[in-house]
């Protein structure tokens, strides 16, 4: 049994840790933060050099092509970094939509462009509230022509194209809904910036109108390729939530052994000891289920769905609970703008609704056991 | 990544599953399979001599400890190989737990501090399961500060004499040998006075009494020892060294306790599955399909945690302090899983009895069994310590009573 990653992988995880520990510091976060730009422009030009956008993209396409493992250990290291750049909606989501459904043109155009950080993409699912459900997608495709809104769209206001889910049917079934691929710069395009809880990272309404797109997979199809989509991403936003949720335990660690109250450092006492033995609890509960998840994507393998749903509810978990102690163990001072737990606050609850909320991954771990167990 | 045998491994494997195939009593392997915490026993046969004949099988054929040398009983294999022996024993396995305490503490004791003639003559039976062994170390007055101890021993020519009181002896009642932690010097600080004897439990003075639990059932005993004698060659290290000569029994406590932790969950998912509920099936009702999730993700993610540190032994290295983790999950975890279990059964949880409750009333007993599981083999919050000062370097306990002698030390929390 070897279920770890290997000495490249671990390499790789390093390198990456260097990188974004010089390239990505709190304080260039800040900026983002701020409101003083609206994504890290230097570090994503930086992530295209290293050749971390593409590393699972397949060579023919201009990527690096390594794999999925190797997008887990770099994925962890941005969560870590808490990385105010569009990685997730384009390397995630754009690219792994591409990767299962593009046509050979398809990704001939775009995925080069992403490897090389010329191109930002997303994906368009949401319309309002709700959960992800064909039920939900309201926003039609007639004859290649949209018209809808959708939000909120993850990186919305910086992505040079979408992958739209839309509604093509009206049986009631999964097969109503079809995927498109949609230039965020061609006509009939609007795109409104939503102030959201976590500012380095945008959101935005689009909304579409008489908007001519192309296919993306065939028509129809469109569900069942989002839920493949949702699949890997949950996989790869569990490695982000779990490097976000060590490095909020680092920070409460660090300040519990250097703040000295009552005369004693204040992680002798054991009210923190044990709030902080119980985060380093879940954080090794959602490494270990991503671990699962990251074989389950990298072979394939028929356990992907089970493995998904249970790495992403374990790592938002995690992440969830690691950044709120973080702040309860800093006290006061951990509720200031100045002190940088908040950002993993911010992060962490805002990656906990992106790829749709815990109750709705609760509901489909469920299913998948079930349909496991039956099979 | 991957879920691969060696080609080592699959070989060890191949031929561990034959042997077990051929020898295991299957007769009992649906009754072991469904037996769950609070509730692990066999209809038609004495459970402990079912344990004592298919141990001393496995030892005769040379598979009993595996990973102790030949020449004390053992079969000298790897740590993976042993991991894999337990894979392949899967419900057999159960029949171990009388032998937990013996193989995992006492024995590992033994061979780092007895003599090679005792270790010659007492760990081969240890073993083979022919001779049961306890461990004699909590105290009603050291619980979770086991220095704590008042248990004297004093020298008496070539013997110590031993008096005071041991509790939560597991298995006392069985047991022909046992390891004794002692105070022999009460003038020094409480971790400098301490030693350890290795003793026969029918020696002259030592009397066994069962605890009732607050279960009703008794798996633990009170030992009383009035002028025991034990030879000075029964000594296990130094005299006053016997707080270090304890951890290393306790360390081992940690690792074999936390090896085969039960969560309940597979029980309660089964038990879901298949209950009907007045709108429905109860797999199909949102708030239990919410709770067996949240249960879900943490019984997979001890499982993988504990393949992470399986990995790590098949290639040769120690596994990482992530494995610490595994009982101070499951205690508290299995706890809920059976209030639950019950709270899906309305009123009718109430009942226990076997011929009359819901399931033979498995989560009933599992419910009563599970305050144990939180407290034996260190405390939740001991747990907690361990993993906030060895796993995040945060400082121990301020420790009042540190340099204290022991004799000093108040004994009442109030007049």
């Amino acid at each position: 049994m070897n279920f770890d990653f290997s000495d490249d992988q671990k390499q790789l995880r390093d390198q990456a840790r260097k990188f974004l520990a010089e390239k990505c510091s709190p304080k260039a976060v800040r900026v983002v933060l701020d409101g003083k730009a609206t994504y890290d422009k230097e570090l994503w030009k930086g992530l295209a050099e290293m050749g971390f956008l593409g590393v699972a993209i397949p060579e023919e396409y201009g990527g690096a092509g390594a794999g999925h493992l190797e997008l887990c250990v770099i994925a962890e290291e941005m969560g870590r970094a808490n990385a105010p750049v569009p990685f997730s909606s384009t390397v995630y989501l754009a690219a792994e939509a591409l990767l299962i459904a593009g046509s050979d043109a398809q990704k001939k155009k775009w995925l080069p462009a992403i490897a090389s950080g010329e191109a930002i993409g997303t994906l368009a699912l949401f319309e309002g509230k709700g959960n992800p459900s064909p039920k939900n997608v309201k926003l039609t495709a007639v004859n290649g022509v949209l018209n809808g809104v959708k939000k909120p769209v993850a990186d919305g206001t910086i992505a040079d194209f979408a992958v739209v889910a839309a509604r093509t049917g009206s049986s009631g079934r999964e097969n109503d809904i079809s995927l498109f691929l949609v230039d965020l710069r061609a006509g009939g395009v609007e795109i409104k910036s939503l102030t959201n809880l976590d500012p380095t990272r945008g959101q935005a309404e689009i909304s579409f109108r008489d908007c001519r797109v192309e296919p993306l997979g065939a028509a129809g199809e469109g569900w069942s390729i989002l839920t493949a989509v949702l699949d890997r991403a949950a996989v790869l936003c569990a490695f982000e939530q779990v490097g976000g949720a060590d490095r909020a335990l680092e920070m409460g660690r660090d300040y519990a052994l250097d703040r000295i109250a009552f005369g004693r450092q204040i992680g002798s006492f054991q009210a923190v000891k044990h709030m902080l033995a119980d985060m380093y609890v879940s954080a090794t509960l959602a490494r270990s289920n991503s671990y699962y998840g990251a074989w389950a994507l990298s072979t394939n393998a028929a356990e992907l769905p089970e493995a998904a749903a249970a790495a992403r509810i374990s790592a938002t978990q995690a992440f969830q609970h690691c950044a709120k102690n973080n702040i309860q163990v800093h006290g006061g001072m951990g509720f200031t703008w100045e002190f940088d737990c908040h950002m993993y606050y911010r992060r962490a609850n805002a990656m906990a609704l992106g790829l749709g909320s815990l109750s709705y991954w609760e509901d489909q771990l469920i299913d998948r056991m079930r349909k496991k167990n039956a099979a | 990544m991957n879920f691969d045998d060696t080609p080592q491994e699959a070989e060890f494997r191949a031929t561990a599953r034959a042997w077990i195939g051929a020898n295991a009593p299957r007769q009992y392997e649906e009754e072991l399979r469904k037996s769950s915490l609070g509730r692990t026993q066999l209809k038609n046969a004495n459970i402990l001599e079912v344990a004592k004949a298919w141990q001393k099988k496995k030892a005769d054929a040379g598979w009993a400890c595996l990973h102790w040398p030949k020449e004390y009983g053992g079969r000298g294999s790897s740590p993976i190989e042993r991991v894999i022996w337990q894979q392949e024993e899967g419900p057999f396995g159960k029949l171990s737990h009388m032998f937990i305490i013996g193989h995992g503490m006492c024995g590992p004791t033994m061979m780092a501090f007895a003599r090679e003639e005792h270790k010659r003559k007492y760990l081969p039976p240890l073993a083979s399961g022919e001779k049961v062994w306890c461990q004699l170390f909590s105290e009603p007055a050291g619980g979770s500060d086991v220095a704590g101890l008042r248990t004297r021993a004093e020298k008496d020519g070539d013997d110590w004499v031993i008096n005071g009181q041991k509790i939560w002896t597991s298995g006392a009642h069985y047991s022909d040998y046992g390891i004794l932690l002692t105070r022999t010097d009460p003038t020094v600080p409480k971790h400098k006075g301490l030693t350890m004897f290795f003793l026969d439990m029918k020696s002259p003075g030592v009397e066994v009494r069962p605890i009732k639990q607050a279960s009703g059932a008794s798996d633990f005993n009170e030992v009383y020892f009035t002028n025991v004698r034990i030879p000075d060659h029964q000594r296990l290290g130094e005299v006053g060294d016997g707080w270090n000569v304890s951890l290393t029994t306790l360390m081992n406590e940690r690792m074999s306790i936390g090896a085969g932790v039960s969560t309940g969950f597979p029980e309660l998912f089964e038990y879901c599955s298949s209950l009907m509920l007045v709108d429905g099936p109860a797999i199909e009702d949102r708030a239990v399909r919410s709770k067996l999730a949240n249960w879900a993700v943490k019984a997979s993610g001890l499982r993988y945690t504990s393949m992470r540190a399986i990995s790590a032994l098949s290639k040769g290295e120690r596994p990482g302090p992530e494995n610490s983790i595994g009982k101070l999950v499951a205690g508290s975890m299995i706890q809920d899983v059976a209030t639950y279990a019950l709270d899906l059964q309305g009123a009718a949880g109430v009942v226990s009895g076997p011929e009359d409750a819901e399931l033979a009333g498995r989560f009933q007993a599992m419910l009563l069994r599970a305050p144990g599981t939180r407290v034996e083999g260190g405390t939740d919050e001991i747990m907690r310590n361990i993993i906030a000062e060895r796993v995040l370097g945060l400082p121990g306990d301020i420790r009042v009573d540190k340099d204290v002698p022991f004799n000093k030390i108040p004994t009442k929390g109030r007049n």
